[in-house]
Formats: C-alpha cells, structure tokens, sequence
C-alpha cells in the first residue's frame, strides 16, 4: 500500500539528511506504529506519506514514496486526497468548516462525492464514531476528545485507504485519549484501513499494533513485529520496560499479558516496600492558599480550593481538560485572576505585589513556553533574564540553564530548540528570579520518555534544593515517576489530594501499567520494581 | 447570498441619493434588520466596528473638504477661516486652508455619510450571512484566493485569543504588557503563533482535497488566470470610469461590460477544471426570493427615482435648505427592511460562542484562553 523507495529527505539548513535512504513497505490493513525519540523524523516520515514533505515543508526529497503506486513526486496531497487522510496533533488547526455535520462532508465536497452518497457515509461516520448526538454542534463547542474524533471522522468520510494521525492524542487527557484510540483500533477492524500513528505516550497504543517502525534517530528505519522491534527500541512504554528488567520472551506488550505473566515476581515483592517517595522531613509550609475562587462570567472554574504546598515536595495537579488546573496556577502566582480568597508566601500575597516581585516568590512556566521568548538567540533571552532579575550578576542564567539542559550553544534562535530545550529555558529564566515556588502547567507536552526522564531529574533537583514544585499534566506514567503527592482536580474542586502512592492506586483512569501489572503491591514505576529486587538479593 | 443581495441592493439604492434623511432611514433599517437577524456567532458582532469605520469616514471626508477648501460661492455662509498656505503657481488648482463654509461643511458631510452608509452595507452582509457558506459560494477558479481567505478568517479569531495569552505571560516575565517595548516582545511570539497556525490549516485543507485540479493542461490553466486579470483590470477601469464624470465616456459602461464578459470567461473556463459537489446546498426558497427582491426592488426605485429626477435626492447645498423627505424612495428604502420579518429568525444556539467569552465548553477545550 505504502512504500517508501530509498528515501532521503533533507531540510534545507541543515547538514544531515532527517532521512537516510529508507526503504520501507507498509500493506493493506496494517496498524502500524512510528516510535522514535524527538527529532528523530516520525513527523517527516509521516509528512512524506501523502506528499506535505516536501510539498509544504520545502526540503528535498531523493528517491519515490509510492502510494497504490501513484508517487507523490507526481501528485501533490490534494491529488492524493482520496487515498489518504490525514489528521494532526490539534484538531482545531485543521478544521475549516463550522459545524461536525459540515466538517464531516468537506473532504467529500472536494472530491465530488454526489450528494446521496455523502449524506449515507455521514451518517455512517457519525455512527462509528459516536458522534451522532453532535451532529448539528459548532465545532469549537466540543471537548478535545470529540474534537479529535471528528477530525479523524472528517477525513474517513473520504473514504480513504491509508490513516496518517500525528500524535493524535498527545494534548488529550487519559479518558479522552481513550475514546480517541477507541475509534481508531475500530476504523482497523471494521474497515481495514491502513493506519500510521505516531505517537509520544506509547503505554496507550503498543497493543494495538501490528507492525512497528522504529526511527533510532541517525537517519535510518528499522521495522517488524513488534513483540521482536521493541527488544531494541530506544524509546519504550513501561510495560515493556518491565518485561525488559524481567528479561521475559516474548515481551508483553499490554497490561493483560504482562499481568499473565507477572504470577512469580509478584510473590517476590510481595512483602517488599516500596522506595520511600516523600520527603519524611516536612518542613514549614512555602505557600498556603486558602479559598480560591476563580470564575469567568457565569462560569467558575474554581470553587474554593484550600492547597499548602511545603519545600521539597513535588506535587502533580491532574484532572480532566477543563478542571481548572490552569486556573488554578495562574490565580496561584498572582497574575490570574482571582475573585476570593488569599495566598500566602513568605508572608506576602503575589496577586499585591508588582509583576517584577510576585515573580521572585512563585515561578510560573505556562503551557506554550514559547509564549515567554522574542528574542533571536538563547544568549541574549539568558543576558535578557539576567537584566529582568534585577542585580546584574553575569550569567547566572546560563548557569541555571546550563544545569537543567547541557549544551545548548547561545547563538541558536530559540524557534529551533526542541520542545525540551525550550521548555529548560523558560524554566531557566522562571527561576532566575529566585522564586520558592515553581509552577508548571502541562510541562510534558510533546516530550518523549528521555526528556521526560531529564525534567523529572530537574524537578527532584528543585525539590531537594528546597523549592516547591507544582506540575499540571495529564501524565500518568510520569506523575508515577515524579510527584511526591498528587491533587486530583474535577469541575473546580479537589477530588483527591494525597501521596502519589494511594492516589494513583485508587482510580484505574489515573494508575499508571507497572500499579495495574502488580496490583494490589504498591510499586508504581519499573524503577521502583529494579531497586526493590536489588535490595531483597543483598 | 440572499443577503448579499440584499446588501448590495441597498447600497446601491443608497449610492444614488446624498439626503442625509434618507441616509438616516437607510442606516436605520440596516441597524434593525441586523439586530434582529443575526446569530450570536463571531462573525456577527462586526457590524459595531462598521460603524465605527463609517463614523470616521464622515469625519475625515469633512476635514479634508475643509483644509482643501474649495469654491466658496458669495452667498455662503463663512464659518471660520483657516490660514492659507501659498502654493507655487503649477499647484494653482490646489488651496490649502482659507474661509471654510457652512455649505461646504455640509455637503460634504452628506457626501461621507453616503460612503459610510455604503460601508454599513457591507458590514450588514457580513454580519448576517456565515462567511464561509459565503465563500462556498465562490466560483471555482477563485480557489486559490479562497484558500487565502479561509485560512485568514479562520486565523483572526485566533489571532485575539493569543494575543490574549502572550500578554498575560509577559506579565509571568514582570514585562510590562502596553507600550513601544512591550508591542516587540508581544508581536514576535503571536505572530510566530498565526504563521504557523496558516500553514498547517492550509496543509489541512491542501491535504484533505481543497483545489483538486481534474484533468486540465497547462493552457486552459494560463488562459483562465489571463481571462481573470484581464477581467479585473476591465471592471475596476470600468467602475472608476462610471463614478467619475469627468472621464470619456468611453471608459465607463463599454470597459466595464467588457471587463464583466472576460471575467465570466475566466470563470467559466476555471470551473470547468474542479469538479466538486455541494453536502446541503443552500435552500433557495420564497424567504430567499423576499431578502433579495426587497434589496433589489429598493435599487430600483432609486435609480428610476433619480433618473426621472425628483429633487430631494440630491438636496441643495447652496443656498444651503433643509432636505425634504421625498415619500417614494423612502418607502422604497424602508421596503428594504422587509427581511427583518421574512427571513427566518437565527436557530438559538447553546452557550456563547465566541471563543473569548468565558463560557465552560470552551474552556473546556483550552484552559489558558479563559484562565
């Protein structure tokens, strides 16, 4: 169905190819799955499937990408239309029309679909997608999960024989995310679509696969099954991971067969405790916010929360899309709005203060990081971070920066760092005003397992300096690995509010696959699980 | 498109007359109509900022008429008088400053009101009809510009909203969110934003089918493109030629049918290429035929009532009297305010729907527009 001939693409500004003479053959039917770390060239590869690369990135593709045997060297993406579909990370971007009913007939409108046959393949769409009770709602009404389904329903209409989703769910919460990949594994079965799909958080899709490509990062592809591919693979969920430590053969993929499997180490654990998480000296509390409220019109997004947050702890802030974990962080350093209640730090409240002082007690690093940059080198936003901190001691910056990410040279415009690299230097500059307290909202969008290694090791490190540290985010395997405590937000108020362990154990939605393999033990991460064995073979 | 019709009915039915009475019952069924028939989406709450652009259109077309001054007959009134600037004698035609006249003042006040009255017009169409079930209506050679358009409306909203968003993190960085200094560091990361946010809907759009050429050869291609150029250069010529008295007449109806004729061409040529179908066409049914008759009808009536020449079309300026409402073209006017009650009234939709207003559902989707 696919097939990539040899296939080098290069993007002009650069020196080495994203590419490297890939030869690869996808057939009719296939799930098939592009793992790889950041910038190791799964968007490109994907982009090269119906012709965006180099059509709309510009770059220069060598070799023939064939689909059903018409090249895209020939036939620009709209001439491809009919083969293939194509949805990307925000739904939202690519909508063009105003209602789900209109949205789903675009494509069909474009390839001259008659009109009899576009109402049938609506109706059907919106049948297999669960979309029927949305049929006549204005697209931007939608959450981000129905939003994602009706993009991916907009371009099945069309009746295509390849799927390409780019990170289809990397910006969904873990209920949505689920609804999404719902859809997707019955699009393969129902109607044997070819699927590509990329995707960061692989915990959610490994089982679903038929086929894995593996993009190692130096230009090259490898593929096959996947039980033998990710024996190799640099990046990995943690169901493999586990099964990896554990050195089983085959390796499990899902929960299922690796709970099957896991009968005799759970009876090694059992009795064993986890590592301790928490930090057993609590010192005096940094922040203390008692009776938030924020609300916009008739609207509110928070109701009255009470949160005391104490030096050296790492706290996850989760909740569905729309709980009000933004809000609530923004009304927290002080430049949110806020209509009651009062927050504490060192004494002060920073929504009374100046901008230039509230930052100096709570540290704030919003969702698009990017939002903080204009300058055009790392150098001088470092030199401009500096300045803003008032007293002029040279290059404390780098030195922040230089801690949280090695090596990332000043003179390279901050547009061209990777989503990690750019979120270490807002982090960076946040902290080079000394603040106590460090929000993050949604830090681990868009990060691979190695980068979120890095910021998990970066936030320890702030704890054990004797910050706070707050992180909202959707991520289940990473508040597994990196929060202390965890609050649990739902419609403004908090749910659930405790140490990770019994949090996380509680809610199937929220634990992560090693609590669900060795459920009812305590463990949490394979790392756990590696340090509990080493210590009980001592 | 009834609306469209409707509008451009009106503003030329407004384009003939320049009595400020009529002006003002022309302005006040278009405010009607609009407020009765608009839905609550984006788009219709542009009608303000129409006004706001016309109101600012009198203003200036009166302080220009003033500073350039112009003939000031012996029996005008002298208002006051501005001090005269001495041109070299080639500019002999030219005055800058010098007595400004009641009369003056007033015409062309009138004259500006004429041109803002027309602005609203468009504004009322805008506001009224979806831009996008507009824009479907575009003809298939257009469809590069349509991409352009699209992506621009669909960008605009979202423009604000970051905006919105950058401003608010400036203040995460103690950067100040107003002036000179502020605008740079604001501008980069929101226009960074946009750019980006066009090219991947203009991939979305290129990816899913939009501008598929069927099998047409280079040639029809390059004749359609020439056809439409050829076209456009003919009708602005021709409109500029009809407006303006004092070009040959040759310049005015012949460029401009010829300019009409290619542009069909073109069209016609370019449709052929790009065969796409329509999911719910757009009902064209007697609420249709009502909208845009009562807008043409009123076009009529003013350009028959201003050929055979009734007077207080144009009302005189000088001497300076008080403007008669002619009764004829402002019931034909006011006829034009027939849809507020023959269109259907807007589908109640839940919630509000701008993506700025603070409602739940959109927030739901993205917390940090709201937060």
């Amino acid at each position: 169905m696919i097939e990539f001939d040899r296939v080098t693409v290069t993007y002009p500004d650069s020196s080495k190819p994203v590419l490297r003479d890939v030869n690869l053959r996808i057939d009719e039917g296939e799930l098939c799955l592009v793992v790889g770390a950041t910038g190791s060239g799964k968007s490109t590869l994907l982009g090269a499937v119906n012709g965006l690369v180099p059509h709309f990135t510009g770059g220069q593709l060598a070799g023939a990408v064939r689909l059903d045997g018409l090249s895209t060297a020939d036939h620009p993406p709209r001439d491809l239309a009919h083969l293939v579909g194509v949805v990307g990370q925000d739904p939202v971007s690519g909508f063009v029309t105003d209602t789900v009913e209109d949205e789903l007939a675009y494509t069909m409108e474009q390839l001259g679909v008659p009109p009899e046959v576009m109402r049938k393949r609506v109706e059907e769409t919106l049948d297999l997608l669960g979309l029927a009770e949305l049929r006549r709602r204005a697209l931007h009404e939608l959450s981000g999960g129905q939003q994602q389904r009706v993009a991916i329903g907009s371009v099945l209409t069309g009746h295509p024989r390849v799927l390409v989703l780019d990170e289809p769910t990397s910006a969904l919460d873990p209920t949505a995310a689920e609804e999404v990949l719902a859809a997707i594994t019955r699009i393969v079965h129902d109607l044997g679509v070819t699927v590509l799909l990329a995707e960061h958080r692989l915990e959610r899709v490994v089982q679903y696969a038929d086929h894995v490509v593996h993009l190692p990062g130096d230009g090259t592809v490898l593929s096959g099954d996947p039980a033998a591919m990710f024996a190799v693979t640099s990046v990995a969920p943690p169901v493999v991971e586990l099964g990896r430590l554990l050195d089983w053969s085959p390796l499990p993929l899902s929960v299922r067969d690796a709970r099957r499997r896991a009968g005799a180490v759970r009876d090694r654990l059992t009795g064993l405790v986890p590592p301790p998480r928490i930090a057993t000296v609590l010192e005096a509390p940094l922040l203390e916010a008692r009776g938030i409220v924020v609300r916009y019109g008739d609207a509110t997004a928070v109701r009255g929360i009470d949160l005391v947050l104490s030096a050296g702890t790492v706290t996850a802030l989760m909740g569905r899309n729309g709980s009000g974990k933004s809000s609530l962080l923004w009304a927290l350093q002080g430049s949110g709005r806020r209509q009651s209640g009062d927050v504490e730090v060192d004494g002060r409240d920073p929504k009374d203060l100046s901008a230039a002082s509230a930052r100096a007690l709570v540290g704030l690093v919003p969702q698009t990081p990017a939002d903080l940059l204009y300058l055009d080198s790392v150098g001088a936003e470092l030199a401009q971070a500096d300045r803003e901190s008032g007293a002029d001691d040279g290059s404390a910056a780098r030195e922040l920066l230089d801690r949280i990410a090695p090596g990332v040279p000043d003179d390279t415009h901050p547009r061209d760092l990777s989503e990690g690299q750019r979120l270490a230097l807002v982090l960076a500059i946040q902290l080079r005003a000394r603040p106590r307290v460090v929000l993050l909202d949604e830090p681990t969008r868009g990060l691979d397992y190695r980068a979120k290694q890095a910021l998990r090791d970066v936030l320890a490190d702030l704890a054990g300096r004797g910050h706070a540290v707050v992180v909202a985010t959707h991520d289940v395997e990473f508040v597994a690995s990196a929060a202390d405590r965890v609050v649990v937000m739902g419609d403004g108020d908090v749910v659930a509010d405790g140490p990770t362990v019994e949090v996380v154990v509680a809610s199937p939605a929220f634990a992560p696959q090693v609590a669900k393999i060795l459920a009812p033990l305590g463990f949490l991460t394979v790392s756990d699980v590696e340090t509990a064995l080493a210590g009980s073979q001592r | 498109m009834a609306w469209w019709v409707w509008a451009i009915g009106l503003g030329a039915a407004v384009s003939q007359t320049d009595n400020p009475l009529l002006l003002l019952v022309a302005l006040a069924v278009l405010g009607y109509v609009v407020t009765v028939r608009r839905t609550d989406a984006p788009w219709a709450r542009g009608l303000k900022y129409y006004f706001v652009l016309a109101l600012i259109v009198v203003v200036l077309r009166v302080v220009f008429r003033s500073i350039f001054g112009g003939a000031i007959g012996t029996a005008d009134h002298v208002l006051f008088t501005l001090p005269r600037l001495p041109l070299p004698h080639w500019a002999a035609n030219v005055q800058l400053g010098g007595p400004v006249s009641l009369e003056n003042t007033a015409s062309a006040a009138a004259d500006g009101m004429r041109l803002a009255v027309l602005l609203c017009c468009i504004g009322a169409a805008n506001a009224l009809a979806n831009p996008r079930r507009a824009l479907r209506s575009l003809p298939g050679a257009l469809y590069e510009l349509g991409v352009a358009v699209v992506v621009c409306m669909s960008v605009a909203p979202q423009l604000i909203e970051s905006i919105g968003r950058v401003r608010r993190a400036r203040r995460l960085r103690a950067g100040r969110a107003s002036g000179l200094r502020a605008a740079r560091a604001i501008a980069i990361p929101v226009v960074e934003d946009a750019f980006e946010r066009s090219l991947r809907l203009a991939a979305a759009m290129d990816a899913r089918g939009y501008g598929r050429r069927g099998e047409v050869t280079a040639g029809t291609r390059r004749l359609t493109t020439g056809c439409l150029l050829a076209g456009m250069v003919g009708l602005s010529a021709g409109a500029y030629g009809l407006l303006d008295t004092t070009t040959p007449a040759l310049l005015g109806m012949p460029t401009l049918l010829v300019g009409a004729a290619l542009c069909c061409a073109g069209l016609g040529f370019g449709g052929r290429r790009i065969a796409t179908t329509r999911y719910r066409p757009d009902p064209w049914q007697v609420p249709e035929w009502l909208v845009a008759g009562s807008g043409v009808l009123s076009a009529g009536v003013l350009v028959a009532a201003s050929a055979a020449g009734i007077g207080s079309l144009a009302p005189s300026f000088s001497p300076l009297a008080w403007p008669g409402l002619p009764l004829l073209p402002a019931a034909a006017i006011l006829l034009a305010a027939l849809p507020a009650v023959a269109a259907p009234p807007p589908p109640v939709t839940r919630g509000a729907v701008s993506p700025l207003a603070g409602d739940r559902r959109v927030r739901a989707r993205s917390p940090e527009v709201a937060a």
